[in-house]
């Protein structure tokens, strides 16, 4: 009872900023500007099928890159001693003190034509190349903006792996990679389920990163949903189904993330 | 009045005195689209005061105004001009509560949801005729704003709002072609040079719908305002032939880039390109013409100070203070006598006031019906997702993402048969 009392300032929190502007969401997409009910929303949200499927696709490949970064970099920092983890990690941090736009536009200085990189190589009589105003460039400003998310709980869940344990499976004879494969991988599983889930999600939903590093001609979701509520066509209906979209879409990978969570199979492990 | 206001107008005023004395040689050139038959104000500058017991009406009942204006776009007092807002301030003893919007969209949808109340906004010519429709606007009441007398006949009754009943002229500008003369080689003249593979790479386009769209369909010779599916089509047609041409679609990003020579032709405003810190930029009209732009004061709905919002309005229409506003925005005024007020280097600026024959050719914005502007944004969005390429560098990290999953199900499955047996044991 008291627990329940306790909760109550949450709930009502909860009830206000969250299931509320969700129904909101909700109505918007399935009624008409005259406040009729229809489907028509997600009809004409299909058409932009390409968009969305694009934006997935730039996510996933982001978010791979920062798995393929932070893992070998979180366990090295994890096996480090106290101290250097705690210098390593706020280093780690430390660009996340900038605002956002700030590193995007930080990027955006570095990249262009005449950008510090390219003038550095024309020094040394290489490029100039075509850096700003790709698709690559928009997957570098995700991969930069948001490692920290992956890198954090990857270090978080390793730090906890006992070096006993390695040292138990290096005893027994195990390579160095059937270790990493057998001991360290599926411990460090729940760390990789959240990290992928905290780059994913902000990535398939950005918008200013492609504007702004992607020259605006690599439309992602994010673009199009800011383009119903402040473009010429005000539409929020549209942009409230398409932002239903999205959130299906976040849903099904955060099932799909949540199929390394099986709390019987990390039981049988650390038996 | 305020003593200190009318010791700094004093030096201005004796400047415009001149002016007029000369018989108004700042009508001289032929540039600006005025009736010239019909002189205007011909006043003393000198005697010229505010009206104390008009704007006098609502002191010492604390009384403010919400205004709700584009960024930096009202003079504050840098460079030695006038700052509007204080200035009314202390002359009314009215707060003036200033907020800023980036968009007419975004003004659009705050004044739509309720969610907040201004007593005086600037939205643009084709913004001002959907309020008007969706009954958003107020009417203004004329005898509260005496200044209107000022105002370019030219820009009354415009087609965004017939008779003028619910706005007047703030500022007026018109979209050109920027280009830096060490890039290109000839001058431009026409919309063309933005499909000139010459420039591969090398072009800035806007990065909204309808001054894209615009762009375009004036390259085709169409109207700006066309609701024609098969012209918008064809207009998204020759946008998407453009794309490979184009190095990226920007707003506010065209000042840095065409400052650091990133690009060598942009469209943009020709008022705010004026401000660009390079001495290589050029601006120029094209000849095929262009969409001339007008941002009027309107008054919301739900306004809760009218009389304060009219008086305002009339402010901003006193000839020194506008000439001094403009003067900071850079922009076109449509006030008479604050153009005659203004420098000759101003007067004369063929990019603020283009000759009659390219305004001739140069068309406002219009409001489109939704199904013509659910269209425009649908084809422009398929400009911007066209030609997309595949990214063969993507299958690799895919490829390990997939690895990593199988190896996942394939683990599990051994892990949990090994759990099974050390159960069984």
């Amino acid at each position: 009872m008291k627990a329940r009392i306790a909760a109550a300032p949450y709930l009502l929190w909860a009830a206000l900023f969250i299931v509320v502007p969700m129904g909101l969401v909700g109505y918007y997409a399935l009624t008409d500007m005259n406040g009729g009910f229809t489907l028509d929303n997600f009809v004409q949200g299909m058409r932009f099928a390409p968009v969305i499927g694009s934006s997935v696709w730039l996510a996933i490949i982001a978010t791979a890159l920062c798995l393929a970064i932070a893992y070998p970099l979180a366990y090295l920092i994890s096996r480090k001693s106290a101290n250097t983890q705690r210098t390593l990690v706020l280093l780690v941090m430390l660009p996340m003190w900038m605002n956002f736009l700030l590193r995007t536009y930080a990027w955006m200085t570095l990249l262009e034509n005449n950008g510090v990189i390219n003038r550095l190589l024309g020094m040394i009589g290489l490029g100039p190349y075509e850096m700003i105003n790709t698709q690559g460039a928009v997957v570098l400003g995700m991969v930069y903006n948001y490692l920290p998310f992956m890198i954090l709980p990857l270090y978080s869940v390793m730090t906890k792996i006992e070096p006993s344990l390695i040292e138990a499976a290096t005893d027994l004879g195990c390579s160095p990679g059937e270790t990493l494969r057998q001991v360290v991988l599926p411990l460090s599983l729940p760390g990789i389920a959240t990290g992928i889930t905290m780059v994913f999600v902000p990535s398939v939903s950005t918008f200013v990163i492609s504007v702004m590093l992607g020259g605006g001609s690599f439309m992602l979701i994010g673009d199009l949903i800011e383009m119903q509520f402040l473009g010429n066509a005000y539409n929020p209906n549209l942009g409230a189904a398409l932002s239903l979209v999205l959130m299906v879409i976040l849903l099904v990978c955060m099932a799909l993330t949540d199929m390394f969570h099986n709390p019987e199979e990390k039981e049988g492990l650390l038996l | 009045m305020d003593r200190t206001i009318l010791r700094r107008m004093a030096a201005f005023l004796c400047l415009a005195a001149l002016l007029a004395a000369n018989g108004f040689a700042c009508f001289a050139g032929d540039s600006f689209d005025l009736d010239r038959d019909n002189l205007p104000y011909t006043g003393d500058w000198d005697a010229y005061t505010y009206d104390e017991e008009y704007y006098g009406q609502l002191r010492g009942q604390g009384a403010s105004i919400n205004f709700y204006n584009w960024g930096e776009y009202i003079s504050d007092g840098s460079d030695d001009l006038i700052d509007v807002i204080s200035e009314f301030e202390d002359l009314t003893d009215i707060k003036v509560y200033y907020t800023n919007f980036a968009t007419n969209e975004e003004l659009y949808a705050k004044l739509k949801s309720g969610a907040a109340s201004y007593d005086v906004i600037i939205p643009s010519d084709y913004m001002i005729a959907r309020m008007i429709k969706e009954d958003m606007l107020l009417p203004l009441d004329y005898d509260n704003i005496p200044n209107a007398k000022y105002m370019n006949e030219g820009f009354m009754d415009p087609n965004y709002d017939p008779g003028s009943v619910y706005s007047l002229p703030y500022a007026w500008n018109t979209v050109a072609i920027i280009y830096n003369t060490s890039m290109v080689e000839e001058e431009p003249d026409s919309w063309g040079i933005l499909w000139d593979e010459t420039y591969a790479g090398q072009i800035l386009m806007f990065n909204n719908s309808r001054d894209a769209f615009g762009v375009a369909l004036k390259y085709l010779g169409y109207s700006l305002n066309t609701e024609d599916p098969d012209q918008l089509r064809e207009a998204a047609e020759l946008l998407k032939e453009q794309k490979p041409l184009v190095q990226a679609y920007v707003m506010d990003q065209m000042f840095d880039k065409m400052e650091n020579n990133e690009a060598a032709i942009a469209t943009y405003y020709a008022g705010d390109a004026l401000l660009i810190d390079n001495d290589d930029i050029d601006i120029v009209i094209p000849k095929e013409g262009t969409n001339k732009f007008v941002d009027a004061i309107c008054i919301p709905a739900s306004a809760k100070n009218k009389l304060g919002a009219e008086m305002f309005i009339n402010f901003l229409n006193e000839p020194v203070v506008n000439a001094q506003n403009i003067e900071y925005i850079g922009y076109g005024t449509a006030n008479l006598a604050a153009y005659c007020l203004l420098d000759e280097e101003l007067r004369d600026d063929p990019v603020l006031y283009p000759s009659q024959e390219i305004l001739d050719n140069s068309e406002m914005f219009v409001n489109l019906s939704d199904e013509a502007n659910l269209l425009l944004d649908q084809l422009w969005t398929e400009v911007k997702a066209s030609n997309k390429n595949v990214m063969i560098w993507g299958i690799l990290p895919c490829a390990t993402i997939a690895a990593i999953v199988i190896g996942k199900t394939w683990y599990r499955r051994r892990t949990a048969k090994r759990h099974r047996y050390m159960m069984e044991d």
